[in-house]
């Protein structure tokens, strides 16, 4: 019975756990593998991203010079990043948006 | 007068996380046959390893399961290193421990949870994933993921754990350390719960041999088997103790869980405090060779088998998957024969199942 006592006070003067979204945003650490994006002036195009892409969610071409991620594709595994020769190819904090 | 009829248990139910079906021939209340039925989630993923770059199945390997992520990417890269004859530096393996630690304490809380559910006792279910919240944040702080980390890389690790996160770590460790003793007694310790769990669903010690029992369902059964006592990884060096039961029974598995989570926590610690300087990864050059390698590694479940066969290309020859569900369904069948149907939910919770490895 004291425990019982004890555990309602307890949780009564204990603030929620749970953040008031949409007012309070959940601060995301460094280093989240959010988004992906180029810095498409420094691409040469030369398509190791779009070979490496474990989900082919990459196309790469060089006439016309186009970079395109299918976000829906796209696992955020990282690997472009890494086999990039320019390391033009960037991960954001923040996650794709559900309108994408 | 006695009536036989089949019960369908599932594909959707509401103490099942994932699709499997049983069908249960029942005699009034008591099982007297229970059939599995899989395939609700086939996937194909060995086939798919077969097509891809043996670089790029880390990435698919560590897809197989969406709990123990990590351990399948960590089990894979082991394969591929040990066909390679790779030798990973050894700050690379402490890290792999802390990760592949991390992931079973998550992965106990939550089928602890689950299991606290499946009995009716929501509130403790809440908060017993309140605590793994905590355990995930240290796994999106530390890798930039919270479950599917993407870290693991045939070589090493793609991340260091510098000292701010170990630190962090720590604290951590030490505020869900602090939680648990009040959780866990009302798991181990409340009347009604014994009720539900002591004496259901018993798998004597032989017949978990004979089955072939994996994990904590048979370490509950008294079966002395961790692969973590072969030390692979940085196993070896960390002073592992394995948790064994007696009984058998639907608490000695709930019972193992618990006491594993303490030996994981003690494992991260003793890893942080033992971890060598240096590099994390060394790279990797050339393809596998035409050779054969059985990678295994203790998952929260169980043993998980990867046969890996190359061929001397970038893609594999075959990748044959065996998980701990698997193994331990025969287990599962034999606990549910003679048990009364009400307590069928509780045994199907006990053995973890994890439906989606099982089914790759």
């Amino acid at each position: 019975m004291v425990n019982l006592i004890n555990s309602i006070f307890r949780k009564l003067t204990t603030p929620t756990e749970c953040l008031r979204y949409p007012f309070v945003k959940r601060e995301l650490p460094e280093g989240t593998r959010g988004r992906i994006d180029i810095e498409i002036d420094k691409c040469t195009f030369c398509g190791a991203c779009e070979k490496r892409c474990p989900s082919n969610a990459l196309k790469v071409t060089r006439d016309p010079k186009s970079w395109t991620l299918n976000p829906y594709s796209c696992i955020i595994c990282g690997y472009c990043i890494e086999v990039c020769p320019k390391k033009c190819i960037i991960a954001h904090k923040e996650h794709y948006s559900p309108n994408v | 007068m006695i009536r036989r009829n089949t019960i369908p248990f599932g594909p959707q139910h509401p103490v099942l996380p994932e699709p499997i079906q049983l069908h249960l021939v029942m005699e009034n209340e008591k099982i007297i046959q229970a059939l599995p039925a899989v395939g609700y989630i086939h996937r194909g993923l060995e086939k798919i390893a077969e097509k891809k770059d043996y670089i790029q199945d880390v990435y698919l390997a560590e897809r197989i399961c969406g709990i123990c992520s990590f351990m399948h990417s960590q089990n894979y890269c082991q394969g591929i290193e040990e066909l390679m004859k790779v030798q990973i530096p050894d700050r690379a393996k402490y890290l792999r421990v802390i990760w592949a630690e991390t992931h079973r304490i998550h992965s106990h809380l939550l089928i602890l949870g689950l299991l606290a559910d499946a009995f009716g006792f929501e509130n403790l279910f809440m908060r017993l994933w309140k605590v793994r919240e905590q355990i995930l944040n240290i796994m999106e702080k530390t890798t930039g993921a919270r479950v599917i980390l993407g870290v693991c890389a045939i070589g090493g690790v793609k991340r260091d754990i510098t000292p701010e996160l170990s630190d962090y770590i720590l604290r951590e460790l030490e505020a869900v350390e602090k939680q648990l003793p009040e959780l866990m007694d009302s798991l181990l310790k409340d009347y009604s719960v014994k009720q539900r769990l002591i004496g259901v669903g018993v798998l004597p010690k032989d017949k978990a041999h004979e089955l072939g029992a994996v994990g904590p369902v048979a370490r509950a059964s008294g079966l002395r088997m961790d692969l973590r006592e072969t030390g692979y990884a940085a196993y070896g060096d960390l002073d592992f103790k394995m948790v064994v039961g007696e009984a058998g029974d639907c608490y000695d598995r709930t019972m193992v869980r618990v006491k594993e989570l303490y030996t994981s926590l003690d494992l991260i610690r003793t890893a942080l405090k033992r971890m060598p300087q240096g590099p994390i990864s060394v790279a990797v050059k050339g393809s596998p060779p035409a050779d054969e390698v059985l990678a295994r590694i203790e998952q929260p479940r169980g043993e998980l088998n990867f046969y890996i066969r190359g061929n001397g290309t970038r893609n594999l020859e075959r990748f044959r998957v065996r998980t701990p569900t698997f193994a331990n369904l025969p287990a599962l069948l034999h606990q549910l024969t003679g048990c009364e149907l009400a307590d069928v939910p509780v045994i199907a919770i006990c053995i973890d199942p994890c439906i989606s490895c099982t089914e790759r």
